[in-house]
Formats: structure tokens, sequence, C-alpha cells
């Protein structure tokens, strides 16, 4: 033991029991401690700041040795209260803020926001081809990044370094098609009611086709890496096992209860923004553990490549159409352009509202301070996100502001399986089972 | 149905719009008749078969958008998810949360709890209302119907200040333990301080002038 006492390592008697701080380098000197006790149990507060923990998710372990007998999450480190906050800002505003819920899926619960919106007004059908086209090519490209995150931090999480330096490597070059789109890389606001915030730039068709291709050929160096790997199999098959009863009652969606064997995909089921009109496959398998749900996020990655190429087959014969509904008193006035310093407001809006039209100006005025009214009542709309159900309950009261916003949140619903997951497996396993999940904590708090 | 006047949010002299006499009523989706359309009636004749007290348990059913809400009495609401769940015919087998929606005017019933509720077998949806007063927030709880409630149903505490009654645990789950209130209540204040920037001042979202 060290000669100097660390004030925030220091243990104290307490009702429950001796309670250890540690604060890391000093597990020797701990383990000691305890072994001289005769205390079996021992409960272990794992987070809410842990490299391992994806994000600030506490984790409450009662061990027996190095067996978990009970596991709670401890939740509400990132609540950031947007729900609250979308109920004092127009209906157009709402999307920057629900962006940030799962931040590595902003698109997602835009797109979900955007299509209850739009369900609430009535406009779905009147929604451009062009822009549910761009809308889909979003998500799909969204997925592969959010996938990449998930494969790479869960593999890292493991003792596995290297897919996590590919993996990052792929989703940049996904976040650079998402900088060239809408000028932003993550949280991007550009689905908005109606439509999208701008159409995709002249030229970018080639430049996704090209990332596509190369995303192929990458993709294949993760999959040497992981895919029959003897020791990452072992850390992976038959853990966090959770079978098709368990995931029903306790409302699984997405990879985890495809794992299962159910071809759950609401992309599939309830389609959305036109998904029927796409050929791709719904990947399954039977294992139930958290090496099929890799495999299904590894396969799911050329799904959406392939609906991807679909996407910009579809965005090259509809070039030029609109990317925004032609209601006027919806459709957001202004447009993005890029400039000679980068993206910004489109000086052709400008010129127009401050030189030329007054009605323009004034148009830009309603449209953007007050926004649009929406008639009242109620929708839940859902999409399938790289994590499962992304469902948007959205109230209205007839006003220029919502009413209510509820996400329901997949990854919120879904780590409420780590105890089921985890209970009487080894402490190591916890780890595992929880980065199968994929919870995104953004969106857990909200 | 409610009425609002005016187009901003400030309410005596402090309105200079000129918009300060209009008069706007607001409306909310009444009782829907049959048909309904779609599966929304084999899912109210499949539940009314088979559990027998449903006029009594259902107060209105209201399609709207193409959706279908069932505003259930809460004395009954527990034995209608098991119903929803168990029967064969219906066999919504999941439900992918609650949420609250608080409306202050409403007499006797402020608070509300909505259930989404999703049928893999079938593939259909359909969702759960119930309202309870500001004085008596009890619901039962459907943790022992659909497990996956359970931290649905504690947010819902957390927010809105229901309380589910046979809940294994209903403690805060997003706020801190010690919380005062429940923030997603509209009479509970947004918060958020006046901002400087370059001489003027921004007021916090819910002090700006607002239309409504």
């Amino acid at each position: 033991m060290s000669t100097h006492t660390d004030p925030y390592a220091q243990s104290r008697e307490t009702t429950e029991g001796r309670v250890y701080a540690v604060t890391g380098g000093d597990w020797d000197s701990l383990s000691t401690e305890i072994g001289a006790t005769k205390e079996e149990r021992v409960v272990v507060n794992m987070g809410p700041q842990h490299p391992s923990t994806h994000g600030v998710l506490r984790i409450i372990l009662e061990l027996e040795g190095e067996t978990v007998t009970e596991v709670r999450c401890g939740i509400g480190y990132l609540h950031t209260g947007i729900e609250k906050n979308t109920e004092y800002r127009s209906w157009t505003q709402g999307v920057t803020f629900v962006t940030r819920m799962d931040y590595l899926a902003p698109i997602f619960n835009e797109t979900a926001y955007c299509l209850a919106v739009e369900k609430l007004l009535g406009i779905t059908d009147e929604i451009p081809e062009r822009a549910s086209v761009i809308r889909v090519l979003m998500m799909e490209l969204n997925r592969i990044s959010s996938h990449m995150v998930a494969l790479g931090t869960g593999a890292l999480e493991l003792g596995a370094l290297s897919p996590m330096i590919f993996a990052f490597r792929e989703r940049e070059l996904v976040l650079d098609l998402f900088e060239m789109i809408s000028g932003l890389r993550m949280n991007m606001a550009y689905v908005r009611p109606g439509g999208v915030a701008q159409d995709i730039p002249h030229g970018s068709i080639p430049k996704i086709r090209e990332t596509v291709a190369q995303l192929r050929k990458n993709f294949k160096d993760n999959e040497k890496l992981l895919v029959g790997n003897t020791i990452w199999m072992k850390r992976t098959q038959n853990i966090g096992y959770l079978d098709l009863a368990g995931c029903t009652t306790l409302g699984i969606t997405g990879p985890v209860l495809r794992s299962t064997g159910l071809p759950w995909d609401l992309r599939k089921t309830q389609p959305y923004c036109g998904y029927e009109n796409y050929d791709f496959d719904v990947i399954t398998t039977d294992s139930a553990d958290v090496y099929g749900r890799f495999l299904i996020r590894m396969q799911e990655l050329e799904q959406s490549l392939r609906i991807v190429e679909q996407a910009c087959d579809k965005l090259e014969k509809l070039e030029g159409q609109p990317v925004m509904v032609a209601d006027k008193k919806i459709a957001w006035p202004s447009q993005l352009s890029v400039g000679a310093d980068g993206m910004g407001n489109s000086l052709d809006h400008i010129r127009e509202i401050m030189g030329e039209s007054m009605e323009s100006l004034i148009h830009h005025f309603k449209l953007v301070t007050e926004g649009f009214r929406v008639p009242a009542g109620q929708v839940y709309v859902a999409v399938e996100s790289p994590r499962g159900e992304t469902g948007v309950h959205l109230v209205s009261d007839g006003g220029t502001r919502p009413y209510r916003v509820h996400f329901r949140e997949p990854s919120f619903n879904n780590l409420q399986s780590t105890s089921a997951m985890c209970e009487g497996s080894m402490i190591a396993d916890v780890i595992g089972a929880i980065a199968s999940i994929d919870p995104v904590m953004g969106g857990v708090d909200r | 149905m409610s009425q609002e006047n005016g187009s901003f949010g400030v309410s005596g002299t402090g309105d200079t719009s000129g918009y300060g006499g209009l008069v706007r009523i607001k409306h909310s989706a009444g009782s829907s008749e049959r048909p309904f359309g779609g599966y929304f009636d084999e899912v109210a004749d499949d539940l009314e078969r088979a559990f027998p007290e449903f006029n009594d348990a259902i107060e209105k059913i209201v399609v709207d958008r193409n959706e279908l809400t069932l505003y259930v009495k809460r004395e009954h609401l527990f034995e209608v998810a098991k119903k929803l769940r168990d029967t064969e015919s219906l066999r919504f087998e999941m439900c992918m949360g609650v949420d609250g929606v608080h409306y202050p005017e409403e007499d006797g019933r402020e608070l509300h709890a909505v259930y989404a509720l999703l049928s893999l077998t079938h593939n259909r949806r359909i969702r759960l209302e119930v309202a309870v007063p500001d004085s008596d927030p009890h619901l039962p709880s459907l943790v022992e119907v659909w497990g996956g409630i359970n931290w649905h149903e504690r947010e819902t505490f957390d927010m809105f200040g229901i309380i589910f009654d046979g809940h294994p645990g209903l403690t805060r789950i997003l706020m801190p333990d010690d919380w005062q209130g429940h923030p997603q209540r509209k009479d509970y204040p947004l918060g958020g301080i006046p901002v400087e920037y370059k001489g003027a001042t921004t007021p916090p979202p819910s002090e700006r002038r607002s239309y409504r």
C-alpha cells in the first residue's frame, strides 16, 4: 500500500456494510482488503463514468465471486429535457431538438418526427418522391455509421482494438457524405416537416457511389478480423441470451429481436418513405446471443449499401424534382447553398427577401417566427432505427407548437433487458451483453 | 373543446399586434361511429366478444388519421390489457410503452396515460388512453401483462406524477431521486435564463412572445 492517503479512495463503514472507493490503479490493495473479510457478496457500482459502459450508464452489479447474481441499470445522467423543450418551439424547430436524442442515429429521429408531423397535417401523400428517396438514402447511410460505432465500440469493450480503428475509418467516410449533403456530420436537422432542408448538391451521386464501393471493400477488413475468429466467438457465443418470448414481453425490437429468428423489420412489415419499392433482405439469426446480433449488424451493412445504390438510381431519374412539399404555408422558405466560405444561407433567397419582394420577406418572417398550425389530434409513427423501433407520439392542440412530443426510444426500452441477459453470467460477459443491445445514452435519457 | 383569444401569448394591454380580437375554438376529436374502417372494427368486435363488460369499460372509441384509440376506464384497464394480449384474434403481445399527457383544463381528467400496442401476429397497432384526475392520479400497473412497460411507467411517474399501483419499484428514473415536482406537467416551468449578446437580451424560451 502506498504511504499517502487518497481522499477519494477511502473506505468507510455503512449500515449496508463496508464501502470501498477505488480510483483505478489501487485494485491490488482493494482485493487484498476484501479478501481478508468474510463477505461473499460484493456489490459493485460500475459507471456512470466507465469506458466499457457505452456512455454515462451506471450498472449496479451484485457479485458472488465473478458470477453476477443481480444487475440493475441506473440511467438519467444525460437527461436533457428535449421533450419538454420542444413544447416551447415551433414544429419546424422541433427537428433541431429531436436530432440530438439518439446522437448516433440523428436522421432516424428527424424522419420519425417529421413523418409524425406530416401525418398530423394530413400531407403524408403530398411529400415529393425525391424527398422520400433522399430520406431513405440518408437513413441507410446513417444506419451504416451507427452500426459501425456499435461494432467498433462493442469489439473495443471486449478488448479487440483493431476492429474499432477500421469501424471508425468507415464511419468517417459516411460522415463525409453527410457533410457534403447537409453541411453537418452529426445532428444535421436535415429532414424537415414537408421534405428535406435542401436538395443533394450537384455531382454528389458519383461521390456516393464511389464511397459505397469503398465501403464494400473496407467492410471485408472487419469481417476477416471477427467473423469466425475463435477468441471473438468464445467471448460472444451463448452470451447475453434472450429468446423470442423474452423479447416480446420486454418490448425488444431491432437486431436483438431479429437475433431470435423473427424477421420483424418495420421497413418490410409497416413500410414508410417508400421502403416497399426497394429490394433488400431482412437479416436474422437464431442464436439469440451476442454473436448473432453481431452477425446481423455486419450483414445489415451490405443490405444498407444495396438500398443506398437503389436510392441513387432513383435520384438520377428524379433529377430536378422538388424536395419540399408544394404548400408554401408549410415549406420552409429559405434554402441553404454552398458558398465560398462553406454551407450557409442561399444568397439568391436573401437577395429576394431583402431586395426584391416585400411579400417574400413577410412570408419568410411569418413562417420562420410564427410557424404553421397543425390540426389538433394525436399520432404514433414508428421507424426502424439501427437499434429498433423509434416511435414518436405527437399530440397537437391545433397551435403552432407541439402540445406533447414523446419519443419511444429503442435504447431506453431495450436496456431493460440487461437483467434478463446478464443475471447468472460472469461479470466479463455483462460488457458484451450490453454492447450487443447497443444503447445510446442520449436516446435513453433524452 | 376550448377557446383561445388573440394571436400572441400576451393578454391585456401587452398585445400591440392588433390581433387581440381573434377568437379560435379548438376542437378535440369526438367519438367515432361505426364502421371504423380497416381492421379497427374487427379489433373492437373481438374485444367486445372477449370482454363482456366492454360497453362499461370503454368510454369512447376514436378513429383519427387512420389510428384507433380506445379510451378505457382505469378500473378496467388491467383486464382489458390482458384480453388484448391473450385473445387469439387480438394478440397484442407487445406494448411499445406508455407516456403521459397533461391537460390542466380538463376537470377531473387532467392526466392522461397513453399506451401504444403492437401485434406482431396480426401486424396491427392500436392505442389505449386512460384519464385520471390530478387529485387521485392512480392507475393499475401493467408490468404483469407486459414486462417491458416497467421503465416506461417509471418515466411517466417521474415526469407526470401518475402513480402505477402494483409496480415492482416505482421510483424516479430520469430525474434525481430527491427531485421535487414532475417536470413535464404543463404547470411546471421550463426554466432558463436571459442571454445577453452584444448588448441585446434574449429572454428564456418560455417567456418570449409566442404565437399560439
